[in-house]
């Protein structure tokens, strides 16, 4: 991708090439390595109630160094638990990243827009590059930005579901309006679906169960970095119209004008 | 006596003859039992009354298949006998329900059962006052020394029980037993009497953060001639020990009913409408279901299941994954080792593992000081269990939660 050799992904002072951002939560152990590497990703999550300090399948061995990590705070029903659960993962050495998760509802695992506009802001003061999970409102994500997140995270469709971009409009509406990186996140079960919203202007995508219930974990992770690529190419590319109905005249209401 | 689903091998000469004799009231809590305002019990029992599983026909089972967000009236049909020629589509359903919202992941956990002192009479357990088997119960220092040993096979989790005694076992023993567990392990679940919800919430802050309680059956009448004395006769109370628990505080609750005792399709739609009806009022609360099957005890190793074989089990297990995709399924030693890998490949999500329902066997110093509650299936060590999961291309899980 050498055209887009200066097309860099910005957070929090911090730059990356890859716009893939890697879940790491259901799949085997041994399979994550594989899986950043296809991915090329260099952001991985991960859920810091699952870390430990040590002992048996402790996913933070799995992890190679280069990689960011990306701690979330899942199972953080409110904003004093996600502050909380950050700080944990700051003593635990996972970095000043943080993906902030709060849901009150264990059937959707819905974000909850208002706590985690509060827990935002608290991070954020502390010295966290606070990357929040949200249900894509654009009063919701003005707030976020004036909290200190570093990018927005809406979902495309409930957690796991692999729905797709159910909420594209609003996603589409997040894109226009706010000046931080949109980073989409929940839903997107396939590579088609992360390549349509890279082409809407997303700036990262972020996926793990789709990739975790493929049939080769690994090869599906190097099918979403592909899509990847391909839609941002898109995006920069300005895509061609398209016509709904028929050919166009070239003017139809202006060619009086040439009378 | 109700005779319909009466499991006969649960009953001696001698509970015959107790079972003659005046008992109190079932239905009407005791003194010192909090009264909740709550309409969840009268809910689930209507429902189940109302429940009748020869109603359904396999065009109801496949309509409940095709959809993606399952009602009662569904989870009713999957439990139905017209579901059970269907069970293999059932269960590759069941298992891309827990793929897509636990992919592989397995936790693993074991149960400490640090005393077995019980002020109740339940004709099928071995732990009941009448049984005739060694009691005991560990102290601080006894609970500390297997904890210990538990914590060096690799365990995260824990599941506290005791028997039902609250004058022995009492909540403050039952609190510092937790306090010892947070210095081992991540996640406390406990398994005890159910308590009112200050005391949960006391529970909760020394530690504790999951409750189960097993209903063991829905069935009022039922329940009143398995249940003959102590607390637990009560049954009211012990069907709101969950929302009390969530009230004082607790994360999540565990729901089962002890297959076997009743109409299992019945006691199966009353625990998923109980659990239902519990996420809906308290949104947040993590659920857990737990589906054991009845097992032998000291002193009577002919109890058996009555008709819930291995494939009636497993309808089980998938209609509670199919209703409700993101709860914690959890698959007991009651089973045997193959029934257990090849539901956790299905349905479930939680595995024991290194079991043992007496009192005192985990630490290599100590001796087994009381008896088992029930005769287990699976008695696989930690590693054992751990490395089966991986051979089955499944994710063992030792932790998932941060205790706030």
């Amino acid at each position: 991708m050498m055209q887009h050799a200066e097309d860099k992904l910005i957070l929090g002072g911090h730059t990356f090439t890859s716009r893939f951002i890697l879940g790491s939560g259901k799949f085997s152990l041994e399979l994550v390595q594989a899986c950043i590497e296809k991915a090329e990703a260099e952001i991985v999550t991960l859920a810091v109630r699952r870390a430990n300090e040590g002992g048996l399948a402790n996913i933070l061995d799995y992890i190679p160094e280069h990689v960011t990590l990306l701690p979330n705070t899942s199972g953080a029903r409110n904003a004093e638990e996600a502050v909380r659960i950050a700080r944990l993962s700051r003593e635990l050495g996972c970095g000043d990243f943080v993906k902030v998760e709060i849901m009150r509802d264990s059937k959707y695992l819905l974000p909850d827009n208002q706590e985690t506009i509060k827990a935002t802001e608290q991070l954020a003061k502390e010295g966290f590059i606070v990357m929040p999970y949200m249900y894509p409102d654009l009063n919701a994500a003005r707030d976020l930005v004036q909290a200190g997140a570093a990018c927005v995270m809406p979902l495309a469709a409930p957690i796991g579901s692999n729905k797709g971009l159910c909420t594209k409009e609003f996603i589409q509406i997040l894109i226009d309006e706010i000046d931080l990186p949109i980073i989409v996140d929940a839903g997107i079960g396939r590579p088609s679906q992360a390549c349509e919203a890279m082409e809407m202007g997303a700036a990262a995508i972020m996926a793990n169960t789709a990739i975790a219930t493929a049939g080769n974990v690994a090869l599906m992770a190097e099918a979403f970095k592909q899509a990847i690529l391909a839609g941002r190419s898109a995006y920069l590319s300005g895509l061609g119209r398209t016509i709904s109905k028929g050919a166009s005249a070239s003017s139809p209401l202006t060619g009086f004008l040439q009378e | 006596m109700q005779t319909e689903h009466l499991n006969e091998s649960i009953f001696s000469e001698e509970i015959l003859e107790d079972l003659k004799k005046n008992r109190i009231d079932h239905m009407t809590y005791l003194p010192d039992m909090e009264v909740l305002e709550s309409d969840v019990m009268d809910r689930v029992l209507t429902a189940t009354a109302a429940y009748d599983p020869e109603r359904y026909t396999e065009a109801d089972v496949r309509q409940a298949l095709a959809k993606d967000n399952r009602s009662l009236e569904d989870f009713a049909a999957l439990l139905s006998p017209a579901a059970l020629p269907l069970l293999e589509e059932i269960a590759q359903a069941a298992r891309r329900e827990t793929k897509k919202h636990f992919g592989n992941s397995v936790y693993m956990f074991t149960p400490i059962y640090i005393a077995n002192y019980c002020e109740n009479y339940c004709i099928y357990c071995g732990f009941n006052c009448h049984n005739n088997i060694r009691r005991a119960q560990l102290n601080a220092e006894e609970i500390e020394q297997e904890m210990e040993a538990i914590a060096k096979t690799g365990l995260q989790e824990i599941l506290i029980l005791t028997g039902e005694s609250r004058s022995k076992s009492t909540v403050e023993y039952i609190g510092e037993a937790c306090k010892i567990a947070r210095k081992y392990f991540k996640v406390i679940g406990l398994e005890i009497y159910p308590v009112n919800s200050d005391e949960y919430a006391y529970l909760h802050q020394c530690g504790a953060d999951y409750v189960t309680v097993f209903q063991e059956t829905y069935h009022p009448d039922r329940y009143e001639t398995l249940h003959l004395a102590g607390h637990k006769r009560i049954f009211p109370y012990r069907v709101n020990a969950q929302e009390r628990a969530l009230k004082g505080g607790m994360r999540g609750v565990g729901f089962a009913a002890l297959l076997g005792l009743d109409d299992y399709r019945k006691d199966a739609f009353a625990t998923g409408c109980h659990a239902y009806l519990l996420q809906r009022k308290y949104p947040h609360a993590e659920i857990a279901f737990s589906c054991p099957r009845l097992r032998p005890i000291i002193n009577n190793d002919r109890i058996n299941p009555m008709d819930v074989h291995e494939a009636q089990l497993l309808q089980v297990v998938c209609a509670y994954r199919l209703f409700m995709p993101f709860a914690n399924i959890t698959v007991s030693t009651r089973e045997c080792a193959r029934v257990r890998d090849h539901l956790v490949d299905i349905a479930a999500t939680k595995i024991s593992a290194g079991v043992s329902t007496g009192i005192g066997e985990h630490s290599e110093h100590a001796e087994k000081k009381g008896d088992d509650q029930f005769e287990i299936s699976d008695s696989r060590s930690v590693a054992e269990v751990y490395e089966a999961l991986l051979k089955n291309g499944l994710q063992p899980v030792m932790n998932d939660y941060v205790y706030l």
